[in-house]
């Protein structure tokens, strides 16, 4: 199998505190993978190095076998990986529109497929293109910043916390979305807390403990695992 | 005092605020991206003051004209660079006392450079032509500044409204690390900021100067604190605000000096940021902050 992403041994420090210790997972082509874990367990860390937005303090960050370390946040994004930040972070004075325009910001090409994909995607963006995107709820921020991501037509997209602060309908809405865009051909990597939705739609999983992945395997496989089951999933040991 | 001189006044009230409104555009629009209080800024305006001077001195106006402006640009991205650039991630209080740093390193350079003796700002002889309508008149500068500040206005709020370089402006200055995950280049969108604010000081420094004759090391510090009054009074980081407060505050300066109370009108403008800031905090424009968490 083709990995799109590998992660060697990465380690993010923030003031001589260790948040991520030395992790290393892979991320293949045409994929769902998740990192799920608590909060602190370092897996917005790991995003946040991949893209760039941190420095990390040793390893390597293979996208399509060239090293991303060192580089620049405008510079990875350009080489077709994006993420999805946590807390959804649309530019709350721009408009819909606006919002997508920047997420095509490094394209010079023509946008009108792809706002027209998107907004078949989500069709209430289309209805409230020229809102200022703070008037949205939580859920159609959260639908912005996925819309925005893809319109600059990543090979890659990470998602960080996705269902954060959403009702569950929403969330389920959110999922949905989330095996739509890959079976349209995009690798996704999705952080969750939300283990239960993250383990279903997840071809490949890992789990992470205070900077440490501590176990992988398919979706299922953690899904069934009595320990995942205990610790994320909310149910009982047998 | 009769209509027609009220008339006069309001006229020369208008073009200062002209002057006044383009100086403030540049305080609102470091202020919106960066949330920095430029104090140097009123000091650029001064130094771009002497460049007409010397560039006056070697070529003919049309050619003087865009060299001051190039050169007051560049002293502007200059010092972005250098102080504020550097200074990003520290706490916003640094980057401010860097800004009153500049301003007065600006302030002692050109009286280290110039000496501290008014220098004659250049006459453009078409400028001063005076122009008469029945009793009003006016020389061209103060008919021009206006006309010149509303379209300037109007071609920036279209340029931040409807390009993208205007929209990654407005999105850098609500989210920058959400910004450079689109791919826009942050820094080279804060320098175009200042590109923009510089260029607009160096064309209000032109209008002003003409009308005022001389320039001297300070004679930045006091239109700039009102321009950046002006700014408060119309909301900071909101671009008609900027405008408004300008004119505003030129034309009740004028009228001020007219009624004969010159001595208070300094007085008068501060105590209009004051009152300002118990009554309206956010200024005339200003939007409150009510973004969804």
């Amino acid at each position: 199998m083709n990995n799109i992403l590998e992660v060697r041994d990465l380690k993010v420090t923030y003031g001589g505190i260790e948040a991520v210790r030395g992790i290393s997972f892979d991320v293949p082509e045409g994929k769902v993978v998740t990192l799920i874990g608590a909060n602190g367990a370092g897996k917005s860390s790991t995003l946040r190095s991949i893209v760039g937005l941190e420095k990390p303090a040793a390893g390597t960050i293979q996208f399509e076998r060239q090293e991303l370390v060192d580089l620049g946040t405008e510079n990875i994004v350009t080489r077709g990986i994006t993420l999805v930040p946590e807390g959804r972070r649309v530019f709350v004075n721009l408009t819909v529109y606006e919002n997508l325009r920047m997420g095509a910001y490094m394209r010079n090409d023509d946008l009108e497929a792809d706002l027209n994909w998107v907004y078949d995607l989500f069709p209430r963006l289309k209805e409230r293109s020229w809102q200022p995107a703070g008037t949205l709820s939580g859920g159609e921020q959260q639908m912005l910043a996925i819309a925005r991501a893809l319109m600059s037509k990543p090979k890659l997209i990470m998602m960080d916390e996705p269902s954060l602060g959403l009702a569950p309908i929403i969330v389920q809405g959110v999922f949905d979305i989330i095996r739509e865009i890959n079976r349209q051909g995009v690798t996704i990597l999705l952080v969750e807390q939300n283990a239960n939705m993250a383990l279903k739609a997840a071809d490949l999983a890992y789990v992470m403990e205070t900077g440490k992945i501590t176990m992988s395997g398919t979706g299922k496989e953690l899904a069934e695992n009595d320990e995942i089951k205990a610790a994320y999933l909310g149910k009982s040991r047998k | 005092m009769s209509a027609s001189t009220l008339a006069q006044h309001f006229l020369t009230g208008i073009s200062l605020g002209g002057a006044y409104a383009l100086i403030a555009i540049g305080y609102t629009m470091v202020y919106g991206i960066l949330r920095l209080i430029n104090f140097a800024h009123g000091d650029l305006f001064m130094m771009s003051g002497y460049f007409m001077i010397f560039a006056m001195a070697s070529f003919p106006w049309f050619i003087a004209l865009p060299v001051t402006l190039i050169g007051t640009v560049i002293l502007g991205v200059v010092i972005e660079k250098a102080a504020y650039a550097p200074l990003r991630s520290a706490p916003r209080m640094s980057i401010m006392i860097s800004a009153i740093g500049v301003s007065y390193l600006l302030q002692n350079l050109a009286t280290y450079l110039f000496t501290a003796l008014p220098k004659t700002y250049p006459e453009i002889s078409f400028l001063k032509k005076i122009y008469k309508f029945g009793d009003l008149s006016a020389s061209l500068v103060t008919l021009i500044t206006p006309v010149l500040t509303i379209v300037l206005v109007f071609l920036l709020m279209q340029l931040i409204g409807h390009t993208k370089l205007g929209m990654a402006m407005r999105a850098v200055s609500k989210d920058t690390e959400a910004s450079r995950l689109m791919g826009i280049k942050v820094n080279t969108t804060i320098s175009m900021t200042f590109v923009i604010g510089s260029l607009l000081a160096g064309v209000g420094s032109v209008l002003y100067f003409t009308d005022r004759m001389t320039v001297y090391p300070y004679s930045g510090s006091l239109p700039g604190l009102k321009c950046f009054v002006a700014a408060v009074l119309g909301g900071i980081g909101s671009i008609p605000g900027a405008v408004i407060g300008g004119f505003l505050i030129g034309i009740v300066e004028t009228l001020m000096v007219a009624f004969g109370y010159s001595t208070f009108s300094d007085a008068f403008t501060f105590l209009l940021l004051i009152i300002i800031l118990l009554v309206r905090p956010t200024g005339l424009f200003g939007e409150a902050a009510t973004d969804k968490v």
